[in-house]
């Protein structure tokens, strides 16, 4: 019979090595995704792909309309999505404790949260798109707002949340009324956590193919009419990657690093971001 | 109780008086039929056992339960002859009268300066020069000046805690209220910050009417001229803090204050 203490020990062993080799076996796949990506992407990445557009078969050119599409729409996507979902958020977690339309709101931006992004690229080709009867970067950075809004409304609510009650009792004490003690104390407690939530909504965004597939769609020349179809990076990729010439391969792998760098970064801009206001507390 | 257990008052007026209140949390009732009076410039301590409802008692005189939808007060709370339980009395307005400091320390989210200017802003506009002398003014009152002087522009949760507790006087005497509650205001602090505190009190009770809840009995012994035992939401004896600590009325009062319960 073993002591009891040796069992928990020979338990604890086997349960770190059971939970190591779970993150060996994630940590593999990703290395080995990041790996491959260089290796293709990396002799890809020329100055061209950043001067040049995306050229017609055959011949070669760079990605540059692709990345300013990317941007601009990623951009207006997160600007009309953000300060939807920071008010939202900030109702559900500051008025959302009586009523029914609290709980309504936040059990349908799980479902939102969830849906398939397909799904949203389809549904704004048919209340936008049909109706203007052309492809367009509004009606795509339209399709990335509805994915960013569930985002930053979940992460909203949840940092308010985080701020302590004691915190709002102190500044309804010396007379505050409610607009100032949101605005100036629990918003600006949470400021870095909802941060951090816009940032990691623009990452996910950033990547989102399917609903621009419906609403941008793609355009091969330069173009900064956002009422125009527009080219954009994850597009490009899924057709350069599908199609036969090599030209368009490479700049396919280009377009994937690039997108992967872009997204690694804000991830960790994020974490740094959000480890440093917790450090301060 | 009836109104002959209200304790006299030997010198001044009375600041608050408390007529047939009864608090509740939902159907829970947290405090039965509560009579006292609150003398001016005095300070007041409230003790008891955990749940005897003594927060809850002070949270009804800036009617801070009034953020949440499930509690209630009734009955009556003057302050001057005036009854903030009622509806037409101005929330804001009273918690400028009537300020708060909490068990935990509560520094917001900005420098040590803006914490203090915070709450001075909410009632009256000063200008640059006025707002950094009431700024002064309050660390100096509260004790904090010479240590917090050279870092106003720092944030506030940078200070210890005890001086985080102090900033938070600070912030609460800045405005000029008349009334200071304070909800066991050294329970989160070590025996030197609450010297500090505990020393503070004594000197604000010149300028404020003070009242304290505190679970630390030899506290309420040090720092209060009054003290209101409580169990259980009942007021069960109060009088002359010496009086009550020396000499109680009651059998209930004096099992607690000698330890043989609570």
């Amino acid at each position: 019979m073993l002591s009891l203490y040796t069992r928990r020990r020979i338990i604890n062993a086997v349960g770190l090595a059971i939970s190591m080799l779970a993150m060996a076996f994630g940590l593999f796949w990703l290395c080995w995704i990041l790996w491959t990506l260089l290796e293709h992407g990396l002799p890809a990445l020329t100055p061209l792909v950043f001067t040049q557009m995306t050229p017609p078969p055959g011949s070669s050119g760079g990605l540059l309309n692709a990345i300013a599409g990317s941007l601009a729409m990623t951009l207006v996507g997160t600007l009309i999505g953000t300060p939807i979902g920071i008010l939202a958020g900030t109702y559900l977690a500051e008025f959302g404790q009586r009523g029914w339309l609290a709980p309504i709101t936040r059990f349908i931006n799980d479902v939102l949260l969830s849906a398939p992004s397909i799904v949203i690229g389809l549904f704004v080709y048919e209340v936008y798109v049909v109706h203007v009867k052309h492809f367009s970067g509004w009606a795509g950075a339209l399709a990335l707002s509805i994915i960013v809004i569930p985002i930053v409304i979940r992460t909203t609510e949840n940092m308010l949340r985080l701020v302590p009650t004691t915190l709002r009792e102190a500044a309804a004490a010396l007379g505050a009324p409610q607009w100032k003690i949101i605005n100036f104390i629990t918003l600006r407690a949470a400021r870095a956590g909802i941060i951090t939530g816009v940032m990691l909504a623009i990452a996910r965004i950033s990547g989102e193919t399917a609903p621009l597939l419906f609403t941008a769609l793609n355009n091969q020349f330069w173009s900064s009419n956002m009422n125009q179809p527009m080219a954009n990076l994850p597009v490009v990729i899924f057709q350069f990657a599908m199609s036969p010439y090599e030209d368009w391969q490479k700049l396919a792998w280009a377009g994937a690093l690039l997108i992967t760098l872009s997204v690694l970064t804000l991830n960790i801009l994020a974490r740094v971001l959000f480890r440093q206001k917790a450090a301060s507390h | 109780m009836t109104a002959e257990n209200i304790a006299n008052p030997k010198t001044t007026a009375p600041k608050i008086i408390v007529r047939d209140l009864n608090f509740y949390y939902g159907d829970f009732r947290a405090l039965k039929d509560i009579n006292l009076s609150i003398t001016e410039k005095m300070v007041t301590a409230f003790i008891g056992p955990s749940g005897c409802g003594k927060s809850t008692l002070l949270r009804t005189f800036n009617r801070m339960y009034q953020l949440y939808p499930k509690q209630k007060a009734t009955g009556e709370i003057l302050l001057d002859g005036a009854n903030i339980l009622d509806k037409k009395q101005d929330l804001n307005m009273l918690r400028a009268k009537i300020g708060m400091v909490f068990q935990k320390p509560t520094p917001f989210p900005m420098s040590i300066y803006d914490n203090i200017a915070f709450g001075v802003k909410l009632c009256e506009s000063l200008n640059k020069n006025d707002m950094d002398e009431r700024v002064e003014w309050a660390l100096r009152k509260a004790a904090l000046w010479t240590e917090a002087k050279d870092k106003l522009k720092q944030s506030g949760t940078s200070l210890s805690g005890g001086q985080q507790q102090r900033l938070c006087i600070a912030r609460a005497i800045a405005v000029k209220p008349q009334v200071l509650l304070l909800d066991e205001p050294t329970s989160a602090l070590d025996p030197i910050s609450t010297a500090h505190i505990e020393k503070l009190i004594d000197e604000l009770k010149e300028d404020f009417t003070i009242v304290i809840v505190t679970h630390n009995m030899q506290q309420a012994a040090r720092v209060s001229d009054y003290t209101a035992y409580m169990y259980l939401g009942d007021l069960i004896e109060f009088g002359d803090t010496s009086t009550v600590f020396t000499n109680p009325k009651r059998k209930e009062t004096e099992d607690y204050i000698t330890g043989r319960f609570g």
